[in-house]
């Protein structure tokens, strides 16, 4: 009797041995450290934390050598541990004005208080593949240390137009009112900014950049300039209720990009400047300045009342963002299909035996 | 892998609450399924976690399992129809390891079923819980993919589009073409996505005594259908609902009144077809029941 082939417990067991086997590769050559993929692959650490929506390089670390470098799935890792935890509360909101910078760029003003600072950047590197890489050297020589300019902190470049009135305000927070938050409420539309903000600062960074390219190419123009992109630790602070003032927990590096963009104005309001927003953990400039990109429009959507372009359709950003829950339902489809599949054959051989014998009918006549 | 098989002295995972979820996520997920049962067939927003298991792959289900599961329950999973297609084992292992609750694969015994894609054959009873997988939850989806839009064709009960799409089934094809996921109106009220289970399943849901429940994980809604609800599959007078049909009985079991698998033995057109519910057939073969042709009892 032929029996339909089905996977038991011990096909599933053996599956994941053999999985951590290849995750091993050949056991003849040393076994990667935690430490290391956390120190030498950062880079990818920050993309896992963003898209994990966890600041912890030690478990993002994990999570990647666990994955086997699978980016996505080393996210998904760490979003699952992360939803164990319990929730006591929310941060004070970040001052990135008080940051200490390692890097910030300007493209709109040549040179401005707080000054141009490169930093540790790709840009203007020439993509050659360095083969003493290969050859296991010693650690590079330092790097030059500058003096920062006095005491060290850089004023926003968008404060600057700000202080000429050329800068749409922004609506400030109200007291009370706590900032959404998708991973505890459920999505629902329409999404004012807090929320999209949030749900593309842990959205994929290939469907951020394909989005913000969009918008550049025409599908949504929105006319952008880096106003300002600054990498470098801030403080986090948290206030206890027992105590009822604010405590510093530590520092978080992020990056921030303030996009400008022209805005003609309308009836009640007159031409100006306005901002597209992206922040991100860790060094990830390019994820920042999608997300500023899609930021802005979002918001000339919100403020047309349509949305003319992907980049501006919020259930289209925002659903689907979440490379989690994309490759979840993408790679569903490798679960059996074979009850639904079978409903399609008897509908479509019943529909197939009733053409044949219409034309069989016909043919008769 | 080795957290996976370490518990504690009560049975579940160390380091986790029992049935995975903290109390409070549970108790969200219960006002969730409250007012689904309160509302039959209406789409409740509930605040889904992420999981330790992929989207699409039955975190809906699990939430809902898990904020219902007590230790006396009697855990069955099934996929297909089947009890140990990959995906239900995994699951089934899943709250063996994070509940330590019996979980069994007699229809029957259950008193809670989780299944992705089918109902089983044998009625089920009051008392019993049925817990659905559901991929998109929201029948006009494919319609309208807009959910700003689709809830208000709700809130209107405006649900002329359904019925123009199986109008243009029947004006093109001379029938409703849809074999899965078949539009039902529950309570007279809501239509509502059966998930995809075979329109074979869908005369099952009408006043089941069993609740039935419905979990989507990924996107964030949770529905109900509680017992002795009217469950009316959309149809046309003169083309009135039908479920499928086979012109042969179980190759294993005999039976003629089960939905049926085929499966492929060769490369050369050899097929045969044998029920998608495993323990159905199991029971059938139990009493007596053999691939005599006709024999349908």
């Amino acid at each position: 009797m032929y029996v339909a082939v089905k996977g038991g417990e011990r096909a599933i067991d053996n599956a994941h041995r053999w999985l951590a086997e290849r995750r091993r590769g050949d056991a003849t050559v040393p076994e990667l450290s935690v430490a290391q993929v956390r120190e030498q692959l950062s880079l990818a650490v920050d993309r896992v934390m963003n898209e994990g929506s966890c600041f912890d390089p030690e478990l993002a670390a994990l999570a990647l050598k666990q994955a086997r470098g699978d980016v996505v799935e080393a996210a998904f890792l760490l979003r699952a541990y992360r939803t164990t935890l319990p929730r006591f509360g929310y941060s004070e909101p970040v001052d990135t004005a008080a940051m200490l910078v390692q890097r910030r760029i300007s493209a709109t003003y040549k040179d401005l208080p707080g000054g141009q600072v490169l930093g540790p950047t790709f840009d203007y590197t020439h993509r050659l593949l360095d083969f003493c890489l290969m050859a296991e050297g010693e650690a590079p020589a330092p790097a030059p240390e500058a003096q920062p300019e006095g005491d060290g902190t850089s004023p926003h470049v968008l404060s600057i137009l700000d202080r000429e009135g050329l800068m749409q305000q922004e609506e400030p927070e109200q007291e009370g009112e706590a900032a959404a938050d998708l991973t505890r409420e459920p999505l629902l539309f329409p999404a004012d900014r807090d929320l999209w903000l949030q749900g593309l600062a842990r959205g994929d960074e290939g469907f951020l950049l394909a989005l913000g390219y969009s918008t550049q190419r025409g599908f949504g123009s929105t006319h952008p300039f880096v106003g300002e992109l600054r990498v470098g630790e801030v403080a986090v602070e948290f206030v206890p209720e027992e105590l009822g003032f604010p405590v510093e927990l530590g520092t978080v590096p992020v990056t921030e990009c303030e996009m400008v963009n022209q805005f003609k104005g309308s009836r009640s309001e007159p031409p100006q400047f306005t901002r597209g927003y992206g922040l991100a953990f860790g060094h990830a400039e390019r994820r920042a300045m999608s997300m500023a990109l899609v930021d802005r429009a979002l918001r000339e959507a919100q403020t047309a009342g349509e949305a003319a372009a992907p980049a501006q359709d919020q259930e289209f950003v925002l659903y689907h963002a979440d490379n989690v829950q994309a490759s979840g339902f993408v790679e569903h489809l490798k679960l059996p299909h074979y009850v639904d599949f079978q409903g399609e054959l008897e509908t479509i051989r019943r529909l197939r035996a009733a053409a044949a014998d219409e034309s069989r009918a016909e043919a008769a006549e | 892998m080795s957290a996976a098989t370490d518990t504690d002295a009560g049975g579940t995972l160390a380091g986790y609450n029992f049935a995975y979820l903290d109390e409070q996520t549970k108790r969200m997920i219960r006002r969730a399924l409250l007012k689904a049962v309160a509302i039959p067939g209406y789409q409740v927003p509930f605040a889904s976690r992420d999981m330790p298991l992929p989207y699409g792959w039955g975190t809906g289900g699990i939430q809902v399992t898990a904020a219902c599961i007590g230790q006396k329950d009697v855990l069955k999973v099934i996929d297909q129809g089947a009890d140990d297609t990959t995906n239900a084992v995994s699951i089934r292992r899943f709250f063996a390891t994070t509940a330590g609750v019996a979980t069994t694969e007699r229809t029957g015994e259950a008193s809670i079923i989780q299944t992705r894609h089918r109902i089983p054959e044998q009625p089920l009873e009051e008392g019993q819980i049925l817990v659905y997988q559901v991929p998109i939850p929201e029948p006009l989806r494919f319609l309208e993919p807009r959910e700003r839009e689709t809830r208000k064709l709700h809130a209107l009960a405006d649900y002329g589009v359904m019925h123009v799409r199986l109008y243009e089934d029947i004006a093109r094809l001379g029938r409703i073409a849809t074999s899965y996921s078949y539009p039902v109106l529950v309570n007279g009220r809501y239509v509502m996505s059966p998930s995809p289970i075979p329109k074979f399943d869908n005369p099952k849901m009408h006043m089941s005594p069993a609740l039935q429940l419905f979990g989507a994980g990924r996107e964030k809604r949770i529905y109900a259908i509680p017992p002795f609800t009217k469950v009316v599959s959309l149809d046309f007078e003169d083309h009135p609902f039908e479920i499928q049909k086979w012109d042969e009985p179980c190759a294993i079991c005999g039976a003629t009144d089960s939905y049926l698998d085929e499966v492929v033995t060769d490369d050369a057109g050899g097929r045969i077809f044998c029920c998608s519910d495993t323990d159905h057939c199991a029971g059938r073969v139990a009493a007596g029941h053999g691939p005599a042709a006709g024999d349908d009892r």
